[in-house]
């Protein structure tokens, strides 16, 4: 979308450029190649696109090329081949970074209000279309 | 919010303009705020994770969780050699280890060779440094960038994190939470 | 000269904004009987006086004269002229003149062409369209003066960069803009009407067209954003719930609720005060959108253009404008009446139902880009994603796709389902059974969403043509044809969505040259990596060969790019479409054992996306060419029959 736009314009407008000059070392193993077995590489990828990257702030770490990405998506897939439940990794990485480093807001935090809102809409739809919808049947 | 219109919901009408008011309130509040884009740690007050990190220099010992549990408050910095802030804060924490404090180093994704001319151009006052080659330590401590700082007390408590590199103005600031970790 | 010319032009045309508000408010309240009567002229020629303005603009970026600081600072001699032209709404002073001018032409447009609305409507309208424009003046000449002079010319200016010059580029962020601004229209009509309390059919066929060409911009420009960022992005994605790609979502969202409502309104004369604030709404929503974006205070992939103090401007105008339509509805809206009743089961019940489901979509997206900043003012960071977004909004989209299939079919006023029933022979099996081929599927792996999206899409693809069943389609009604389109696309869409996320294939790999690598039926060999420079870049490249189950190879060339100016690397992907799906390869960088990082995709059925987003905007155009077309013949035959009443509904 406007993403890229809005990428090109940041380059433009010459923002901030990072401070860090590029590492040389090889990305970390499993940056970059998948587990072997199709069902964990699977549940990694499900997991790796819910996780946000630290370091570029607002996309997932599945669609990063930064480094830390990289290492993020090596921890991943190495507790996952592990045996390690994926909800285990992201509490994990909760544990560290808030709930700021997952996507998948979690209901008992500080988020409810964004569970109640689907339904306080479906709610407030209701109430107010069930006094419209019930008079045309009385006077057809 | 639906047609209704009819008399009997009056209030649906005023429904609008009040979550516009919110909608304004919390924009406004966006506006005002200090920009900050620090992911704090949520580990500031736990333990330190349990590590073991290889000597990322011939001359210096790795670094492992026991040894930032000493009795006494130490700090513990995050840097690279291709991270251009952390030489920029190379010159404080000479200073800060010219006045007596212990720090211990890890040293993320870098190359021996790189480290070695870094440390050469701007001191080592690292006691310790740990070789963080996929950044693991890094992750389960919850740091998000380079250079970070954190406080350890005595007995491996993390007491405080510092984003970014610790300008001249901030030693008096890491030095009195080295302090606060040593009561 | 022509700077100066500019600047004149846009004063002129925000003095005359002024006059037209103010003899539109005096006339209305009957104070200045004089006064009605240049009201309309007055529009034009601030329309034609904002035109102006951006062509003096449009020429200093083609003569680059570089005595104006924002040619200066946005332009280069040395660009080719197509992004030279360009260059004129790639800022922020150029993009807010060009808001100014389509704001102002498609005032002055409605002051030249609308006479089906009572007069004192039309004042109100024209009132209403002169109170917004005034704001973006306000700001245009206040804070944002594109023609501002330098005190020295520069000697060249410092727009030369490369990334810069990209035809998607050019043209994308002017169809967004023409989408926001069109729908400015509406909230005008909808100002007008509320001061007048003429709610009815007309009012509602005066703004269909607005908001029709409007959405048809949206829609487009929301499809070729999603393409550009599946492009050139390069992991595949194609849609992020990004605030800024929600920002360009949420006009949308309203302004496809508003277009059904809108043609309940002028069918049927009933959700007279819903449609109304439908109207309000669309509007807000592109000034919150365009708010959120130029404002920074959402954390984007690229805060672009922050500025806090042109975002406390916005804000104060978007507060002012969407402040005063609020209080305006809420005064009014009570004394606007009910409107025909319908029972639940009718044309106009499922639309209403559409109306209630996308607004629920509306909400669950405005509320999820703004709830960050909510929980940060609580003291807490949380991060919102496709985790939220994806089944919040499924939960409305869902019902809303369904009923979509069978609305319709619906008689107005009053209809049941044991009639249309026999109708749904066809798509009702297919639905079951694809649930159950789907459903069997299922334990494969293949997420919930995705499954019930693939379950409906075709099902929903075959309904849609329903109402063109038992018609000569000679004569179907183009407006029927439109409707027919733009359900289907987004079932095609939907289908390739869904497609997207239950079957793509992924291979990471470290490759030699020579090797070969098989991802979902294509096996791709990495048959040479070659240098090659461009005008501002050096690139590694990869020729690679890939075959389709094992049938000839095509090459295709994914690039490793280096810019130097400023200094960036992008990895260009390549794509080969293939009728049922697209292979996407990306050239990554080399290890130290000499191997090639590759990054292949196969996604099924993935252009169908965009394919869909096109039938949608082509429905659309098919619908607002049938509509003006009639309106046009209406006029006519009223000319005609002078004696007739104007306010005779169909």
């Amino acid at each position: 979308m406007n993403r890229f736009l809005a990428m090109i314009l940041l380059l433009a407008a010459a923002l901030p450029t990072p401070l860090h000059a590029d590492d040389r070392l090889p990305p970390a193993p499993y940056a970059y190649r998948q587990l072997e077995d199709p069902a964990q590489e699977q549940q990694a990828q499900t997991l790796m696109q819910t996780l946000r990257c630290l370091v570029c702030q607002g996309q997932s770490i599945a669609d990063s090329d930064a480094p830390m990405a990289g290492d993020m998506r090596n921890l991943v897939r190495q507790r996952i081949a592990a045996g390690e439940d994926p909800e285990a990794i992201r509490q994990w990485l909760i544990e560290r970074y808030g709930d700021y480093v997952s996507y998948a807001p979690r209901i008992p935090s500080s988020t409810w209000p964004l569970f109640a809102m689907p339904l306080a809409i479906l709610l407030l739809a209701f109430v107010l279309l069930r006094r419209r919808f019930s008079r045309p049947e009385e006077t057809p | 919010m639906s047609e209704p219109a009819a008399k009997a919901s009056r209030w649906a009408l005023w429904l609008p303009l009040g979550l516009f008011g919110l909608f304004v309130a919390l924009v406004l509040y966006g506006l005002m705020r200090p920009a900050s884009h620090d992911i704090p740690s949520a580990m500031i007050g736990k333990p330190l994770p349990e590590f073991n990190l290889p000597a990322a220099q011939p001359d210096r010992p790795g670094l492992k969780r026991a040894d930032l549990a000493t009795g006494k408050p130490r700090l513990l910095n995050i840097f690279a050699s291709w991270c251009i802030p952390c030489a920029a804060e190379a010159a404080q924490l000479s200073e800060l280890a010219r006045q007596g404090v212990e720090i211990d180093g890890i040293a993320i994704r870098d190359h021996p060779e790189d480290l070695a001319g870094f440390l050469s151009r701007y001191g080592n006052p690292y006691a310790r440094i740990g070789a963080d080659d996929v950044s693991s330590v890094q992750l389960a401590l919850g740091s998000s960038g380079v250079p970070e700082t954190f406080v350890i007390d005595g007995q491996g408590t993390i007491r405080y994190q510092h984003i970014g590199d610790i300008r001249p103005d901030q030693i008096p600031l890491i030095l009195q939470k080295l302090a606060e970790a040593g009561q | 000269m022509i700077a100066e010319f500019g600047l004149a032009a846009l004063w002129l045309a925000g003095a005359l904004a002024v006059l037209q508000l103010i003899a539109g408010t005096l006339a209305l309240s009957g104070k200045g009987p004089g006064l009605a009567g240049i009201v309309r002229p007055v529009a034009m020629m601030q329309g034609v006086l904002a035109l102006l303005a951006f062509a003096s603009l449009i020429l200093l970026f083609w003569h680059t004269d570089l005595s104006v600081k924002l040619v200066a600072l946005n332009s280069h001699s040395a660009k080719p002229l197509i992004y030279k032209l360009a260059g004129t709404w790639g800022n922020h002073e150029g993009s807010m003149l060009l808001w100014v001018a389509v704001m102002s032409m498609a005032g002055g447009f409605v002051a030249l062409v609308e006479r089906r609305l009572p007069e004192p409507t039309m004042l109100a309208t024209l009132a209403g369209q002169a109170f917004v424009s005034i704001g973006f003046y306000a700001f245009l000449l206040m804070s944002s003066n594109p023609f501002e002079r330098l005190p020295q010319p520069a000697i060249e200016g410092q727009g030369l960069n490369p990334l810069l010059q990209d035809i998607g580029l050019a043209f994308h962020p002017p169809t967004l803009y023409l989408g926001y601004v069109g729908l400015s229209v509406a909230f005008s009509f909808a100002i007008g009407a509320l001061v007048t309390r003429q709610v009815g059919p007309a009012f509602a066929r005066a703004m269909r067209p607005w908001v029709m060409g409007a959405w048809i911009f949206l829609t487009l420009g929301i499809t070729a954003g999603s393409y550009w960022a599946y492009y050139e992005l390069g992991w595949g994605g194609w849609w992020f719930w990004d605030p800024v790609e929600n920002a360009s979502l949420m006009p949308w969202l309203a302004a496809t609720a508003l277009l059904h409502s809108a043609s309940v309104l002028a069918a049927r004369n009933a959700l007279r005060a819903w449609t109304v604030m439908l109207g309000v709404v669309a509007f807000s929503m592109s000034m919150v959108g365009t708010f959120l974006v130029r404002s920074g205070i959402l954390t984007s992939v690229h805060a672009f253009a922050v500025d806090p103090e042109r975002g406390s401007f916005i804000l104060a105008l978007l507060a002012i404008n969407i402040g005063a339509a609020l209080t305006l509805f809420a005064l009014r809206a009570a004394t606007v009446t009910e409107g025909e009743r319908f029972a639940v089961t009718s044309r106009e019940g499922a639309l209403v139902f559409n109306n209630v489901m996308l607004t629920g979509i509306l909400g669950i997206v405005l509320v999820g880009t703004l709830y960050p900043l909510l929980a940060e003012a609580m003291g807490t960071k949380v991060s919102v994603g496709p985790p939220y977004f994806n089944p919040a909004g499924a939960m409305f989209a869902v019902p809303m796709l369904i009923v979509m299939a069978v609305g319709p079919l619906l008689r107005w006023r009053r209809d049941s389902f044991s009639r249309v029933r026999a109708a749904l022979v066809l798509p009702l099996p297919l639905l079951l059974g694809l649930g159950l081929a789907v459903g069997l599927a299922f334990n494969r792996g293949i997420g919930l969403l995705p499954a019930i999206g693939l379950a409906l899409a075709p099902a929903i693809m075959l309904a849609s043509l329903l109402p063109l069943r038992a018609r000569s389609l000679k004569r179907t009604p183009l407006p029927v044809w439109g409707m027919v389109f733009a359900h289907f696309g987004i079932a095609v869409a939907m289908f390739g969505m869904a497609s997207e996320s239950a079957f793509s294939s992924e291979r990471l790999v470290a490759a030699n040259v020579g090797d070969s690598v098989e991802v979902g039926p294509w096996k791709v060999r990495l048959a040479r990596i070659e240098p090659i420079a461009g005008q501002n870049w050096t690139a590694l490249e990869a020729k690679m060969l890939a075959s389709y189950a094992g049938g000839a190879a095509t090459e295709i060339d994914p690039q490793a790019r280096s810019f130097w100016t400023p200094p960036q690397q992008t990895a260009e992907s390549a794509l080969l479409t293939r009728w049922n799906g697209q292979l996407y390869a990306v050239l990554g960088e080399q290890a130290e054992d000499g191997r090639w990082q590759l990054r292949l995709w196969w996604k099924p059925f993935v252009p169908l996306i965009w394919l869909g987003g096109v039938l949608v905007a082509l429905g659309g155009l098919l619908a607002l060419i049938g509509r003006v077309a009639s309106d046009l013949r209406r006029y006519v035959v009223r000319e005609k029959i002078a004696d007739r009443r104007q306010r005779q509904g169909r």
